[in-house]
Formats: structure tokens, sequence, C-alpha cells
């Protein structure tokens, strides 16, 4: 895939026509670069039905009034439950049909209609109503209350209607926008359109945040973190630079040309390099790709870059009562393995827990799950899934031509590198390596990689543990920022830890796939970095235009900064 | 013309209980029962008996697998849809 995408709609570049924005300039975390220009189209909150809503004047009409709004949402679940069936998303279909069932509930109907006689205005009737049924689900517990989740969807989609306020969940303006939230949720992601959303802004969110993540891996410019995002309204022509973050409302068409022409010379310098990453001077850095096991591997396979830094496993086990057999696992890794083909994944092993819980192996009752049992550390409980996805791993590795590392998630401690690394070659993998996202493990680094053959930095990981911030908490996204100078020092101890060891030290955290900052990673001594597919060519050409000696100069005067944003700033003077 | 009342007991056979699709399938058939002029209603033991067209009093009943219900039905075609009713409450995938 095009690693950006500069996108003209022409009937949005009238600026100040009718209705012009009153909202000024915007400004957030530029995530994914590109240029986007489009109309607003705002996510919709769940309305809140006001308090003081007025008795209807004519309960008869309003009890109308409601059944139409019922009979629209069930008409309207019908259709996205087509649609959802037409993408192949058969779970979300069946989900849609039975809200467009409760929606056509004559149930449902009469007890909102007996509510509205007796004066009550409609969308708190419809609500009334709702609540009763969703009690008696909650009250069942396990899978029916987690049904209640679909009561609250109906909910949501028959009070807009009643308020005439717009429907909660993703905009259908039926032409190409700006997509604007708050933030996405992944279920908001699963079913963006990518062919209609040309950019993407947040109020919330950091650079390691879930619609971040999602932006880069779909190639969208997108800018999060954006306050004061969802005052634009809707049909604002707006110009997202995903690059430095730019949310610019009515943009005069000047702007417009220079923040292209900037966008293309990039693209053009970017074009101008292919081939494995190296410093002007010809030092060798790999560059690499973040992928999950359960996505299609070939439009990865596809890029320019020398194999997988890090494939995710976890994919393979979300969203199931237990864990996937050897069989299945050892077929998802062959499809991965044979696309890659004459060179390296990483593997890394489950990394359960946290914000990927599974029910088969993580405790939900955990009172910290960030600093509780994840990643490696299930293997405490459940030793059998780490051996037979190893065995799985081993199996579609062997004959595949792909050159396969394994490395496993959150390991603090030496002995604990070694006793993975025992169990590796055990199964007949030759390179067993681990992640750093535990300080402990950055400044013991070498003691870590005495016992195994690579390290891997989590940089998003590193950051949360090293500041005591949670990665999930947009109030402390700058504690986050990857330009925090304590940060690269710890990666600066690691890498350093592997120079003398002749080891490989990668990046596969998001810093990774910064080209401001990855000749930075470079000069502190990192030898691969992993990214999202869209930001190889830019990285990329970031490095083919410095020595290393200047990527050393750079980090070693970034490491002196006082703060994160000092620090950016001599990057970017340099 | 008289209608009478007649009643039929089923086991629910889903391993999951009567919601997702049993449910659906059941209210479905209810549905078209009620356009015959044949109104159903489903009880579980200790509960008031709901309409079956209605999926959230079908699924608010929290009928689990192995659990029995009783069906009523009114109308000249009752004992036919009964029949087809007790069966998609016995059947056994989910």
């Amino acid at each position: 895939m095009d690693a950006r995408r500069t996108t003209t709609l022409r009937a949005t570049e009238a600026p100040g026509g009718p209705g012009a924005a009153p909202v000024g300039p915007l400004a957030g975390v530029g995530v994914c670069p590109g240029v986007a220009v489009g109309p607003v189209a705002r996510i919709g909150r769940p309305a809140e039905v006001p308090r003081d809503l007025p008795a209807p004047a004519d309960p008869a009409a309003e009890v109308e009034r409601v059944q139409a709004a019922l009979d629209a949402a069930a008409d309207a679940l019908d259709e996205a439950a087509e649609a959802a069936r037409e993408r192949g998303r058969e779970e979300a279909a069946e989900i849609l049909d039975a809200q467009s069932m409760m929606a056509a509930d004559p149930v449902l109907a009469d007890r909102a209609a007996a509510l509205v006689t007796e004066g009550r205005p409609g969308a708190v009737a419809v609500t009334v109503a709702l609540d009763a049924f969703r009690e008696q689900l909650v009250a069942q517990g396990g899978y029916m209350a987690e049904r209640a989740a679909d009561l609250d969807g109906l909910r949501h989609r028959v009070v807009a209607t009643l308020l005439g306020v717009p429907l909660p969940g993703l905009p259908e303006p039926g032409h190409p926008h700006v997509l604007v939230a708050d933030d996405l949720t992944p279920a908001d992601t699963a079913t963006l359109d990518v062919a209609q959303v040309v950019g993407i802004v947040t109020a919330l969110g950091g650079a390691t945040s879930h619609t971040a993540i999602i932006a880069r891996s779909l190639g969208i410019p997108a800018v999060v973190g954006c306050r004061g995002a969802m005052d634009l309204p809707d049909e604002t022509p707006v110009l997202v630079d995903g690059r430095d973050g730019a949310v610019l409302p009515a943009p005069d068409g000047d702007e417009v040309a220079r923040r292209r022409a900037e966008q293309e010379a990039r693209a053009a310098r970017a074009a101008a390099h292919h081939g494995p990453g190296r410093t002007a001077d010809g030092h060798a850095v790999k560059l690499l790709v973040n992928l999950g096991a359960g996505q299609a591997p070939e439009d990865a396979a596809a890029v320019d870059a020398e194999g997988v830094g890090l494939l995710r496993t976890e994919l393979l086990y979300l969203d199931r009562p237990d864990a996937p057999t050897v069989d299945e696992q050892r077929a998802a890794y062959r499809r991965i393995f044979a696309a890659f083909a004459g060179r390296k994944v990483v593997v890394r092993t489950l990394d359960a827990g946290a914000d990927k819980p599974l029910p088969f192996l993580t405790d939900p009752d955990e009172p910290n799950p960030a600093l509780g049992v994840r990643g490696y550390r299930t293997g405490r409980r459940h030793p059998e899934l780490l051996d037979e996805q190893l065995r799985a791993i081993a199996d579609a590795a062997e004959g595949s031509g792909a050159e396969v590392w394994v490395m496993a998630p959150m390991v603090s401690l030496p002995g604990e590198a070694a006793a993975f690394a025992a169990q590796v070659r055990g199964h007949g993998l030759p390179v067993a390596g681990t992640m750093v996202e535990v300080p402990a493990a950055a400044l013991d680094a070498g003691r870590i990689l005495d016992a195994c053959d690579f390290v891997s930095l989590g940089t998003n990981d590193l950051a949360q543990y090293a500041f005591a911030a949670d990665r999930l908490d947009h109030e402390l996204a700058d504690l986050l920022d990857v330009w925090q100078p304590v940060l690269l020092r710890l990666v600066a101890t690691t890498a350093t830890a592997g120079r003398a060891r002749a080891k490989p030290v990668g990046v596969c955290g998001e810093a990774a796939g910064d080209p401001l900052l990855a000749p930075v990673l470079v000069g502190l001594g990192v030898t691969s970095l992993s990214m999202a597919a869209a930001s190889v060519p830019d990285v990329r050409a970031a490095l083919a235009e410095r020595t290393l000696e200047e990527c050393r100069a750079l980090a070693d005067a970034v490491l002196a900064a006082p703060d994160a944003a000092a620090a950016r700033q001599i990057a970017l003077g340099g | 013309m008289t209608t009478t009342t007649q009643t039929a007991t089923a086991v629910v056979g889903s391993s999951v209980g009567l919601h997702a699709r049993p449910a659906s399938l059941l209210v479905k058939a209810a549905t078209k029962a009620g356009r015959r002029g044949v109104d159903v209603t489903i009880s579980v033991a200790g509960s008031e008996a709901v309409d079956a067209r209605s999926l959230l009093s079908v699924i608010a009943l929290g009928a689990r697998h192995g659990d029995e219900v009783t069906l009523s039905a009114a109308g000249d075609d009752a004992p036919a849809t009964l029949e087809e009713l007790v069966a998609i409450v016995e059947r056994e995938e989910d």
C-alpha cells in the first residue's frame, strides 16, 4: 500500500462558504503522515435525555413518533446487518439482527406507548421501557449481562432519533470525509470504511493510542489529542496534516497547496530510496514491519522491508473461549512464513493480560493488570500454552524458507530470558530473544543478552513502566512521550549492552516508525527498527540522509536535553 | 367461534440457553403465528407468561439449557403451532 495519500475533494475547497466555521486552527499530535482535505463528519456521542424534557402536548402524536422511531431503527439495523454480512462479518450481523428484532418488539412498543400516554416524553418512555428489560438481563449475569450492551446500542439510536440529534456510531454522510471523534473504539475501527475516510482527527489519545496504531496501519492521515476537535461542525471543510498535527478549518487554497507541495517533496524523497535501510555512509539498519498473526500477511509482505520485526500472536487467541489448537496455530504461522520466505520473521509469543485479557488464561479480578500476570508471566500458571505455541511455530518454520526468531514479552530477569531461550531451543528453534519493556530489563540488558540472542525494545510499555503512567490514560499522554530523555537513556543502556556483545537490539514500539526519532535511535546504537508498513519509506529516507556519526551526535544532544519538547526541538533543528 | 388455549412443555436444547439464534427463531415463528391469529405465550417455572413475539421478553426469561418452558397457544391453528415452537425450543444447536 502507498505510504501516504493526498486526497483532493473538489466540493470542499471553497473556503469561507456559507456557514464558515467559527472554530479557529487546531493542533494535535500527528500520528500518520499525509495531508487530507475533506468535510468533517463527527462520530455521534450517545445522546443524554434532558431532565427537563416537557410532557408531550399531544400524546397520541407522540406515540406515533415513538413507533416511527422504532420502525426506522429496525429498518436501519436490518440494513446494517446486511452490510455487515456482505463484508463477511457474520458475528456483527447477528448482533445487528437481534437489535433489529428488539426494535420491532411489540411489547417494547406497547410499554413505551403506555408511558407516553401517561404523559412521559417519547425519549424518556423508550429509555424507561428498555431499562426494565436491561435490568432483567443484567440480573442474569454472565453472557446475558453482556448482551445489555445491545440494548444500550438500540436505546442510543432511538433516543437520538426522537431528540433529533445525530445517531451515535460512525457517520455515514455518503461522501468521503474527515472522521472526527473523541476517540475511536476497536469496534469503530473494525467497521471503518477506508474508501470514505480520508483523514482522522480525535480529541483524545496519544501517539500510542489505538486510533493512532490503526490509522498508521491503514495509511490514513491522522491527528490525535486534538482538543476542540468535536467543536468542528459537520461538513466544515478541514485540512488534516498528519505530520505536524495541524487541523485547519476552512483552509485557504495557498495553505492547502503549500502543505501538499511539502508532502509531495517528502514523498519524492522517500521514493528516492529503496532496499535495505542504511545511513548515508552505509551503516546497515534493518527496517522491518509489524504484523498481527491472523491478518492477511500479503500486503505487509509487499512492502520493501527486510521482514517482520514484531509478529503479534494475540489475535489468534482473542475472542474465543479456549486456546487455539496447535493445528490452527501452525496453519496461521505457515501462511505468514510462506509470505516472508527468504526474510526474517520475529514472532512474539502470546502477550496476554493487561489490556488484552483472555478468559482461559488471565485473571479478570487482578487489581492492577498492567503490573500483573501478563506476557511471559502467564506461563507461571499455564506453561502448556507457551509449549504448544512454540511447537506450532517450530513446525511451521520448518522448510518455510523464512528466518524465524522468537521472543517473549514482559521479561524482567536474566533468569527468565535463560529459561525462555532454553525452551525455544528445545523446540529446535535456533534464535531466542526477549522484549525489553520493563525498566529492570533495560537496566540489566547485558545479563539478559548473555542469556539469549537478541532483544527488542517495546517503547510504549517501557514508557508506561518507566514513568508509572497508564498507556490508556489520555491525561498522561505527555509522560508517555517517546522523546522523554529518560526513556531514550533506557534505550541507550540497552543498545550499549548489545553492542558490547555484538548482539542485535531492535525497537518495535511505535517510536521506531517516527522518521524524526529513527536517526536518534540508530545513534543510540539500535540495530533494527520495526514499524507500521506505512512508515517504512519515510524512515528509510530519514536514515539515508545522515551518516552514523551525525546520528550519534544527534543522539548525544537529545540525551542531554532537559525535557521531551526540547529533545524533539533539537531533532527538528538538526 | 370459540378459541381454546392449549399448552405444551419443552426442554431448552441449546447449550447456551434460550437467547441468540434459538430465541430469534422462536420469536420469528411466534410472530408468523400471530399473523395467522394464533397468540402464543411462553413462561418458565415461577415466571409470568410473556408474549412469545417479544424477543426482549423471551430473553429476559433467562431460560438456560435443560430448563423446562411452557408454551400456550390460543387459536384454530394452535396444535400445529405448538408443535413447531416446541421443536425450536428443543433444538440442540446454538
